[in-house]
C-alpha cells in the first residue's frame, strides 16, 4: 500500500467522488469515475486529449454539471443547490489554461475582487494580502499593470495568486502550461512547485511529466471518459501496468 | 571545413539607429500620404480643386454676400444668404414657446448639465464624490427647473420646443436607453425561458415597426385602452416610445459585445463564487460596453435625430421652427436654406461632440497599451 492510500484511508478525504457519469448531449465523457482525494494530496491527471480529464476537474467545481453520481467538496455536496456551489467554490482555486485574467482590471484588482465581493474582506487588507501573493509568484512589481502589458507566464502567474487570494483549500489547475511559450513554462511550474511545498491540496492536469515525477503523491492516467491506472509516481512511470498507460507513456516520454 | 560555413558568431549586438528622415516628420507624412503614387497624387490634386471649386463660393454665400438686417424677407435684397431674422427668431429656435420670462430656468438647466455630465464622463474631477451625487441628482433638478413645482410657477410641455426640447427628449432618452438596453440583451439572453421569449418579442416587435408608426399607437391607440382619467402627458409619450425604440436596437449592439466575451471570463468569474450580478458587474458588463461603444454611439446619435419626430404631436423642434419660418409670410420664400442649415449645423455639433468623446474614452479604456 502506497503512503497516498494510507493518508487517505486516515480522514475523511477533502473531495469524495463515488460513480461520476457525465454525457456532452449522447457522448459519454466521464464513465463512473471514483476518486478520493485527501487533504494536503497533490494529484497529477493526465491522459490523451479528449480523455475527460478537464471535465473530471471542471465538475470538482461545478463549471460542468454532472448526471450521476455523487461529489462532496469540503463535506459539501455539490447539487443543484445554488448555496451549496457557491459554498465550494469558495473553496476551491482553479487556474485556467488560458490563464482567463480580467483585461479591463489590473493585476492587484484582479487579485483583490473576489476576497472583496464575495469574500467580504475589507479593501486594504485584500490589498495586502494580494501583496503578499505577488510576491510569492514573483511580481510584486507588474501589481498596477493590466494583464495585456504581461507576458504569458506572468500573466499565469497573476492567475495563481489570484486564486490564492481567496485562501483556498483546494486547488484545480487546467493544463496550466499548454499556452505558454517554452521558456516561461518553467517559472510557471517553478511557483507550482512552492505551491505544493506548503501544502496545498493540488489536482493537475498537465502533460508536465517532470512535475509530476517531482511533486506529485499519485499520478492518474485517464482515457476514454475512465481512470484506467492511478500509482505513485515512481511505479507510474518506471512500472506502468496498463498497455495504454504504456503507449501513452512512450508517446509523450519520446523526446 | 563544412563546419566552418555554416558556424556564425556575432561578438557585437548591433545598436539603434534613428528612422531615415524622408520617412518621419511632415515631410515624410505628405510624400507617404498625398504623393505616394501616381493614383494617391491624382486624388489629391483632385481633392484640392473640389475644395477650390466649393469653399469659395460658400463662404461668400453664407458671409460675404449675406444680408444680417432687416425686418422681412423683403428687405434681403443681397446675392447671398438672409440672415436678417436670426435677430428676432432665435430665441424661438433655441427655446420654442416657452415663457420668456422663464428662460432662466431653462438656460440654468442646461449650465448645470455641464457638471452634472462631467462628473460622470471624466475621471480625476475635484470632489468627484459629491459630484456624482449631483450627477444622479440631476434629472430631477432638471425636471423641476423645466416643468415647474417646488414653488417655480408650472410650464406645460407644449411650450417646450426648439434646440431645448430636442436636448431634453434626446438627453432623457440616451440615458435611460443604456440601462433598458443591457436588461433587454441580459434577458434574451437569459436561461429562463419567459424571460428571454419576452425579452425576444418586445426586441423583434420594436425593431420591426417604424418608430411614427409606434409614435402614432402612444398618441392616439394608447388613449383608447387607458382609463379616461388617466392622461399621460404628450411629450412624455414621444419620450417614452423614442427611448424604448432606441433600447431595442441599444439590446442588440449589447448582445453583440455579451457575445465577444471568451466563455473563459464567464468560467473564472464562477470559479470564483461570483454570483450572476455580481459577475455581469463586475467582470462582464465593463469589458462588454467597453467594445461596444462604436454602437452604442451609433445608436444615441439616432436617437438624438430621431427627435425631431415630436413635430407629430404638434410640438415645433428646432427643425419645426425652420418650417414655421418658412411658411411664415414676412420671410416666406427667403430663408429655406438659411434655417435648414442652422438646425444642421445645432444638430452636427452635438453629434459630432458625441462621436468625439466616444473616441476618447475608447482610448482611455483600451488597457493594451504598454
Amino acid at each position: 500500500m502506497s503512503t497516498t492510500e494510507a493518508k487517505a484511508n486516515t480522514a475523511a478525504p477533502t473531495i469524495e467522488i463515488e460513480g461520476l457519469n457525465k454525457w456532452f448531449g449522447a457522448f459519454h465523457v466521464l464513465r463512473d469515475i471514483n476518486l478520493a482525494v485527501a487533504e494536503r494530496e497533490r494529484i497529477v491527471v493526465c491522459g490523451p486529449s479528449g480523455s475527460g480529464k478537464s471535465t473530471l476537474i471542471r465538475c470538482i467545481n461545478r463549471l460542468e454539471e454532472h448526471q450521476e453520481g455523487r461529489i462532496v467538496v469540503d463535506g459539501t455536496r455539490l447539487t443543484n443547490d445554488l448555496k451549496n456551489i457557491d459554498a465550494v467554490r469558495r473553496e476551491v482555486g482553479m487556474v485556467f489554461q488560458s490563464f482567463n485574467l480580467f483585461p479591463h482590471l489590473t493585476v492587484i484588482e484582479n487579485c483583490t475582487l473576489a476576497p472583496i465581493w464575495v469574500r467580504k474582506t475589507p479593501k486594504a487588507e485584500a490589498e495586502a494580502v494580494a501583496m503578499e501573493y505577488l510576491e510569492r509568484v514573483k511580481i510584486p512589481e507588474q501589481a498596477d499593470k493590466y494583464p495585456g502589458q504581461l507576458s504569458g507566464g506572468q500573466q499565469q502567474r497573476v492567475a495563481i495568486a489570484r486564486s490564492l487570494c481567496m485562501r483556498p483549500k483546494i486547488m484545480l489547475f487546467d493544463e496550466p502550461t499548454s499556452a505558454l511559450d517554452p521558456e516561461m513554462i518553467k517559472e510557471v511550474l517553478d511557483v507550482m512547485v512552492d505551491l505544493a511545498d506548503t501544502g496545498m491540496t493540488m489536482l493537475v492536469v498537465t502533460h508536465e511529466m517532470g512535475f509530476a515525477a517531482q511533486v506529485a503523491d499519485r499520478v492518474i492516467f485517464m482515457d476514454e471518459g475512465q481512470i484506467v491506472e492511478q500509482n505513485n509516481p515512481d511505479a507510474f512511470f518506471n512500472n506502468p501496468q496498463s498497455d495504454r498507460t504504456k503507449l501513452f507513456l512512450s508517446q509523450i516520454l519520446s523526446h | 571545413m563544412s563546419d566552418k560555413a555554416f558556424h556564425r558568431t556575432h561578438s557585437e549586438m548591433l545598436n539603434e539607429r534613428p528612422a531615415p528622415t524622408s520617412t518621419v516628420g511632415v515631410i515624410g507624412w505628405v510624400r507617404a500620404n498625398l504623393f505616394g503614387g501616381p493614383l494617391n497624387t491624382a486624388l489629391t490634386l483632385l481633392s484640392v480643386l473640389l475644395l477650390y471649386w466649393s469653399v469659395p463660393p460658400l463662404l461668400d454665400w453664407a458671409f460675404f454676400s449675406a444680408d444680417f438686417t432687416g425686418n422681412r424677407g423683403s428687405e434681403c435684397t443681397a446675392e447671398g444668404a438672409c440672415w436678417a431674422w436670426l435677430d428676432q427668431r432665435i430665441e424661438q429656435f433655441l427655446y420654442g414657446f416657452y415663457p420668456q420670462e422663464f428662460y432662466w430656468r431653462v438656460n440654468l438647466s442646461i449650465a448645470l448639465l455641464f457638471p452634472a455630465l462631467a462628473f460622470v464622463l471624466f475621471d480625476g474631477l475635484p470632489c468627484a464624490r459629491y459630484g456624482r451625487w449631483f450627477s444622479l441628482l440631476y434629472p430631477v433638478i432638471a425636471a423641476t427647473l423645466l416643468v415647474g413645482g417646488f414653488g417655480l410657477e408650472g410650464v406645460t410641455t407644449d411650450k417646450f420646443g426648439g434646440f431645448m426640447l430636442n436636448l431634453v427628449a434626446g438627453l432623457s432618452g440616451i440615458v435611460l436607453s443604456l440601462p433598458v438596453g443591457v436588461l433587454l440583451a441580459l434577458g434574451r439572453r437569459s436561461n429562463l425561458p419567459i424571460v428571454r421569449y419576452l425579452c425576444i418579442g418586445f426586441i423583434e416587435f420594436i425593431r420591426g415597426v417604424p418608430l411614427i408608426t409606434l409614435l402614432f399607437v402612444a398618441i392616439v391607440i394608447l388613449q383608447l385602452f387607458l382609463p379616461p382619467e388617466v392622461s399621460l402627458d404628450q411629450l412624455a409619450r414621444v419620450m417614452i416610445m423614442i427611448t424604448l425604440f432606441a433600447s431595442a436596437y441599444m439590446a442588440e449592439v449589447i448582445r453583440g459585445g455579451l457575445q465577444a466575451i471568451p466563455k473563459g471570463q464567464y468560467e473564472a468569474a464562477q470559479a470564483m463564487g461570483l454570483n450572476y450580478w455580481k459577475s455581469m458587474r463586475l467582470i462582464i458588463l465593463p469589458q462588454v460596453l467597453k467594445i461596444s461603444i462604436p454602437g452604442i454611439v451609433n445608436t444615441f446619435i439616432g436617437l438624438f435625430k430621431d427627435t425631431t419626430l415630436v413635430i407629430i404631436i404638434g410640438l415645433f423642434d428646432i427643425l419645426g421652427q425652420a418650417r414655421l419660418l418658412q411658411t411664415n409670410p414676412e420671410w416666406i420664400g427667403k430663408v429655406d436654406h438659411e434655417t435648414f442649415m442652422l438646425a444642421a449645423l445645432f444638430f452636427f455639433v452635438i453629434c459630432f461632440s458625441i462621436s468625439r468623446y466616444s473616441i476618447r474614452l475608447e482610448r482611455r479604456l483600451d488597457t493594451n497599451k504598454r
